[in-house]
């Protein structure tokens, strides 16, 4: 599927770096990779690995002590013509967020001025963009509907008035009020209830399929990722080390830190099982380890891993899954005992 | 000190628990409400649960259903409005001076927020030894250090050398949340509740501190009650032991873990169950969620008459369900207690048509 179309996104070479005073925080390092239009791709990985980071960075919402030092973004627009998200003035970057690309934060009631109502949330964003105030609320009341909520309700609610799962559906549905074709979920279930985060989960999987938005999501939850994404990326230490399609990271992990990752996550469809956590914490990344970041905490690691950083490459057998590590022979052979 | 990397055996610590009748802890006709001007607020309705020594114990259910209030009142730091709570087979206030002194060490608490609950001023060494001292657990100097030292060895805190001298701030989550972990057991509990004590470390470290948990379970022959909103840590940890799913306020199915988790029996025990996403691609995928009828969790100020959880039912019984008051029992084909009146008829449930 996704090699067949032309990439909605295409990130090369990202490096973002916070300065503080112990010195450089290298947060993003080195990323690349392709969004493809109606998919779904999940970043993992602990926290402090860099996922918001990269992005925040994707849409310019970084803070003043962050750095882009280097790489590129481009994104191709309805009309087949592509832009450099970086080159865009204030004023063209406030045009290309909400209709272009959005953002669900977590934490739902961060997102949203306490003091005034969803209504007028709405009007601005639509303001901001030239949508009037009656072709506003025809649209927000239709993705109210499909996002299952009470849109007489909702509409003239103070955020405290609703629930985190009617907050969190209620960002979703104004995320998508100008159509954008990406939107970035940054842990939208996270800190919502079981039931909540199916229909949240349920909401989103519906959505996808009537207006075919990609996703960038962002989670530290296997689960979620499993079930919403049609592809995953593994971050460590701010690089990529894994991505390809769900299934194969899934079942044949070949990064030693996917593998790690995913035996440390209960299931509740499995009978008694072993799970192992990882050892160590993700490393400073002021000062990260030589070669490949991972090994100091990598039951696999040799020498060559001190040594020598493993480039992302496509693994020959399967070109869609691009892995960074020395040894995924030895990966994926622990898997078939 | 490595914790052993197979789970613990089924077979209790029997040398440690001569006692096995008499419960550790008892909750009889347990109930808590809060008063919001003349309004009484009902938190807690009429559990009873009880806990063996070296026994683990889950509490799941969504915010709001009363575990952390539950996990509270088994500590002793919030008063029953109504009901009893017996230790050892006697009732709490019965306990004065001295024995109720002990009774504070013996049932201990550890808190969701390792951040919020060590104080950002003192170094680990400062705060294992509060207790200890409090208590009166060591008689001087080289003796406090010796147990200080022990404790962070207890807990995998290792070389403790490096860690004694630390701030909070200084440490990751996972080694904090140890800390509170070595505090905890620094007056020597013989019951521990540990209310959501994972959720605010990352997946990759959860395991490791469950582990120990369930490790120094087996070594010291603990209680465990363990608080969570996470099915599948609740299987993983809980394995060996019952879980207790709760429903505003109350107790809607106990059992053995095993038991619930393979067959689920109260609808809502259910729809939990199926809504959980799984870390499973194809599984997850496949997974058939029970559909609810409402999503919306009633207010506790306004608790369905009946079962509470009838407006949202899928198998909702008009005339039963939103009447009678249903009673934790196996029904017909099922090994755990379930609080359903259309389960307990034949064991079956019919969906609900309108």
């Amino acid at each position: 599927m996704p090699s067949s179309k032309a990439p909605l996104l295409q990130v090369r070479d990202l490096s973002v770096s916070y300065q503080t005073r112990r010195g450089n925080v290298r947060a993003v390092s080195n990323v690349s990779f392709d969004l493809y239009p109606g998919e779904t791709l999940a970043f993992i990985g602990e926290s402090g690995c860099g996922k918001s980071t990269l992005n925040l960075a994707l849409i310019r919402l970084l803070p003043k002590t962050a750095i882009i030092e280097s790489g590129s973004i481009r994104y191709r627009k309805r009309d087949g013509s592509i832009i450099d998200v970086q080159s865009l003035n204030d004023k063209q970057m406030r045009r290309f967020l909400w209709s272009e690309c959005s953002m669900v934060f977590q934490g739902a009631l961060n997102a949203f001025n306490p003091v005034i109502r969803i209504s007028d949330m709405v009007y601005d964003t639509a303001a901001a963009h030239g949508m009037n105030k009656s072709e506003a609320k025809d649209r927000v009341m239709d993705l109210f509907t499909k996002v299952r909520l009470d849109g007489g309700r909702v509409f003239n609610a103070f955020p405290h008035e609703l629930s985190g799962g009617m907050r969190q559906r209620v960002l979703l549905a104004i995320s998508l009020l100008l159509n954008p074709q990406i939107v970035i979920m940054d842990e939208p279930t996270t800190a919502v209830d079981i039931l909540t985060q199916r229909s949240i989960l349920d909401v989103l999987e519906r959505m996808r399929e009537e207006l075919h938005f990609s996703i960038l999501f962002i989670s530290h939850d296997l689960a979620v990722a499993a079930e919403i994404a049609d592809r995953i990326a593994t971050m460590y230490a701010g690089e990529i080390v894994e991505i390809g399609p769900v299934d194969n990271v899934f079942y044949h992990p070949r990064h030693a830190y996917t593998f790690s990752l995913l035996n440390a996550a209960p299931r509740l469809s499995t009978e008694k099982e072993e799970l192992h956590s990882i050892p160590g914490s993700p490393p400073d990344l002021i000062k990260p380890p030589s070669g490949c970041k991972f090994h100091p905490r990598c039951s696999f690691a040799t020498e060559i891993c001190q040594m020598e950083p493993p480039p992302l490459v496509a693994a020959e057998d399967e070109p869609l899954h691009s892995v960074a590590c020395h040894h995924v022979d030895q990966v994926l052979a622990s898997q078939r005992r | 000190m490595a914790v052993s990397e197979v789970m613990p055996q089924t077979s209790p610590v029997s040398a440690m628990t001569p006692a096995e009748q008499t419960p550790i802890l008892e909750l009889r006709h347990l109930h808590r409400w809060f008063t919001k001007g003349r309004q009484r607020i009902p938190v807690i309705q009429d559990i009873n649960l009880s806990i063996q020594p070296n026994e683990i114990l889950c509490l799941v259910g969504e915010s709001g259903c009363g575990k952390t209030t539950t996990g509270k009142m088994m500590v002793g730091l919030l008063e029953a409005s109504q009901g009893e709570i017996l230790i050892e087979g006697r009732n709490r206030q019965s306990y004065k001076g001295k024995e109720k002194s002990l009774l504070r060490r013996e049932l201990q608490i550890i808190h969701q927020d390792p951040f919020a609950s060590l104080n950002p001023a003192h170094t680990v060494e400062q705060i294992l030894s509060f207790p200890l001292v409090k208590h009166k657990l060591v008689k001087n100097r080289a003796e406090l250090r010796k147990r200080i030292w022990d404790l962070l060895t207890l807990v995998e805190l290792t070389p403790a050398a490096d860690i004694v001298g630390k701030y909070p701030h200084q440490l990751s989550g996972g080694q904090r949340q140890r800390v509170s972990i070595a505090r905890t057991l620094s007056v020597q509990p013989r019951l521990i509740v540990a209310d959501e004590a994972v959720s605010m470390v990352d997946v990759s470290i959860r395991i490791g501190i469950l582990k120990t948990l369930l490790d120094l379970r087996s070594r010291l022959g603990l209680a465990i009650v363990f608080i969570t909103h996470d099915l599948a840590l609740a299987k993983y940890f809980a394995w060996e032991g019952r879980i207790a799913v709760m429903y505003l306020g109350r107790i809607v199915e106990i059992g053995s873990t095993r038991d619930i988790i393979a067959n689920p029996a109260h609808p809502y025990t259910r729809a939990l169950l199926s809504a959980v996403p799984e870390a499973d691609p194809l599984i997850t995928r496949r997974k058939k969620p029970l559909v609810l009828r409402s999503e919306d969790i009633p207010k506790l100020t306004d608790i369905p008459p009946g079962c509470a959880f009838h407006p949202r039912c899928p198998f909702f019984q008009p005339g039963q369900c939103d009447r009678e008051l249903p009673v934790l029992s196996p029904p017909p084909g099922f090994v755990q207690e379930v609080a359903c009146i259309p389960l307990q008829g034949d064991g079956t449930l019919t969906p609900y048509v309108e």
